[in-house]
C-alpha cells in the first residue's frame, strides 16, 4: 500500500492555503508535516483524508483507507472508556478493543466516565481510537498535545507497531513525536500566493 | 449503524434532556392552555387536537439543536464521517433517535395530556394515530435543520425560523385528522397525505442533509 499525494491544493473558507503538494508514503512509513501556525497542515490532513474537497490535484487513496484524529478527540463524557471505545470498534466492524485499551495503557481507567479523565488521558482515548478502527493510513493532527513524556513514547510505540504491521501514518506536529525515524516535510515552501481580493461574488460563494 | 442508534439512545437517557426535557415542556403547554384561554371545556375539546399538536411541534423542536450539535463540538462528526458509514445513514440514524427521545414518548402520552384538554371520546385513537404518523416526519426534517445550521454557534433560534415553516403541511394535515374525526366526518384523506408527507420526507429529506451537512463540515 502507498499514498501517493500528487499536486495537491487546498483551501480554507475559499482561499487556496497550500498549493502544490506533493509527496508518496510508502507502507510502513511516517511522515511528519511541519510548518508554522496558520501554513494550512490541518486544512491538508482534512483534504487527505476527504473530509473536503482539494481545490485541485488527487489524493491516491480512497477514504476508506483512512483512519483520521483531529484535534478534537470525540469524546462523550457520560459514556465510560470502554463504551467510548467499544462504539467505535462497533462502527468500523472490528470487534475487539482489548490491544487498543493495552496500547494506551488505558486498563485501570476502562470504567471511568470519560467526562472524569484528564486532558492526557482524553488524549490518549482519541488516539487508542485509531488502534480501534484497523484502518491502514492513520491521518493525525497534532496528536501529542497535553501528553507527557510517557504518554508520547507509548504513542511513538503505537504507531510503530502499526507501521510494522503494514500500515503508514501522515502526521502534523510541532512538537517532537519521539519518532526518530519518521521523515519530515516542511510545508512552508508550498504556501499559497494570495490571490488580488477583487472578485467580490467569489467571496460569497 | 445500530452501535451509532444505541450510543445516541444511551447518551439521551444519561446525560438527562432526552425523554424527560420534550415531555416536561409538552405538559407545561398542554396545562397553560387551559389558564390562558378559560376553563370553559366546550371550547376547550374543540381547540384540544390543534393544541396537542403544537405542543408536540414544540417539544419537538426543542431538542433538534442537540441532534447535530453536540457531536460536532467533541469532533465525533468528523470521525463519524470518516467511519465506514455513508452520511445518509447517519443523518437517518440521528433522525431515528431523536424520534425515539422525543417523538415516540410524546405519542404515548398524548391520550393523557388529551384527559388535560378535555379531548372528545372520539378524538383519541385519531389523535394518536396522526401524532404516530406525523412525528417521524417532524424529526426527519428538524435532522435537515439540525444539519443546516451545524457549524453555527447560538444557531437555536435560526434552527426554530428554519424549521417551523417547514413543520406547516405536517400540522394542518395532522391536526386536520383528528378535528374531522371528532366531528364525525371522514378522515382518510388528511391521513394519506400526512402518511405521504411523512414517508416522502423519510425518503428524500436524508439525501439534502447529508449533502448539507458534508458542506459544513469542510
Amino acid at each position: 500500500m502507498e499514498l501517493t499525494v500528487s499536486d495537491l491544493s487546498v483551501a480554507r473558507g475559499g482561499i487556496a492555503v497550500l498549493e502544490g503538494v506533493s509527496f508518496t508514503i510508502a507502507s510502513g512509513e511516517a511522515l511528519v508535516l511541519r510548518g508554522p501556525n496558520g501554513i494550512g497542515k490541518t486544512t491538508l490532513l482534512r483534504t487527505v483524508a476527504g473530509l473536503q474537497p482539494p481545490l485541485s490535484g488527487a489524493v491516491g487513496l480512497e477514504r476508506d483507507a483512512m483512519a483520521y484524529a483531529g484535534h478534537a478527540d470525540g469524546i462523550k463524557s457520560v459514556l465510560s472508556v470502554r463504551e467510548n471505545l467499544q462504539f467505535w470498534a462497533d462502527v468500523f466492524e472490528t470487534g475487539s478493543i482489548d490491544a487498543a485499551l493495552d496500547a494506551f495503557d488505558l486498563r485501570g481507567l476502562e470504567n471511568r466516565a470519560a467526562g472524569g479523565l484528564s486532558a492526557g488521558q482524553k488524549r490518549r482515548l482519541g488516539l487508542a481510537r485509531m488502534v480501534v478502527t484497523g484502518r491502514p493510513v492513520w491521518v493525525l493532527d497534532e496528536p501529542t498535545v497535553s501528553l507527557d513524556v510517557a504518554s508520547v513514547a507509548m504513542f511513538a510505540d503505537a504507531v510503530r507497531a502499526h507501521l510494522a504491521g503494514g500500515g503508514l501514518a501522515l502526521l502534523a506536529t510541532h512538537i517532537d513525536l519521539g519518532l526518530a525515524e519518521a521523515r519530515v516535510l516542511d510545508v512552508e515552501p508550498f504556501k499559497a500566493v494570495p490571490p488580488p481580493l477583487d472578485d467580490f461574488d467569489g467571496a460569497f460563494l | 449503524m445500530i452501535a451509532l442508534l444505541t450510543r445516541d439512545l444511551r447518551l439521551a437517557v444519561r446525560a438527562g434532556g432526552g425523554f424527560g426535557l420534550g415531555l416536561a415542556f409538552f405538559l407545561i403547554v398542554v396545562v397553560l392552555v387551559p389558564f390562558g384561554v378559560g376553563p370553559e371545556s366546550g371550547l376547550l375539546s374543540k381547540i384540544a387536537p390543534g393544541v396537542l399538536w403544537l405542543g408536540a411541534l414544540l417539544a419537538c423542536l426543542l431538542s433538534l439543536d442537540r441532534i447535530l450539535a453536540l457531536d460536532w463540538e467533541d469532533g465525533s462528526l468528523d470521525l463519524l464521517a470518516t467511519a465506514p458509514l455513508p452520511m445518509e445513514a447517519i443523518v437517518s440514524i440521528k433522525a431515528l433517535a431523536h424520534w425515539i427521545t422525543t417523538g415516540l414518548p410524546l405519542v404515548l402520552a398524548a391520550p393523557v395530556f388529551g384527559l388535560l384538554l378535555n379531548l372528545p371520546d372520539a378524538g383519541y385513537v385519531p389523535l394518536v394515530i396522526s401524532l404516530l404518523i406525523g412525528t417521524p416526519a417532524l424529526s426527519v426534517i428538524g435532522t435537515f435543520g439540525a444539519a443546516l445550521t451545524v457549524g453555527l454557534k447560538r444557531g437555536g433560534l435560526l434552527l426554530s425560523l428554519l424549521v417551523l415553516p417547514l413543520y406547516v403541511p405536517t400540522l394542518i394535515f395532522g391536526a386536520e385528522m383528528a378535528r374531522r374525526a371528532i366531528e364525525g366526518m371522514e378522515a382518510t384523506t388528511p391521513l394519506l397525505m400526512l402518511a405521504g408527507i411523512t414517508c416522502g420526507t423519510i425518503a428524500l429529506l436524508p439525501f439534502a442533509s447529508a449533502a448539507v451537512l458534508r458542506v459544513n463540515l469542510r
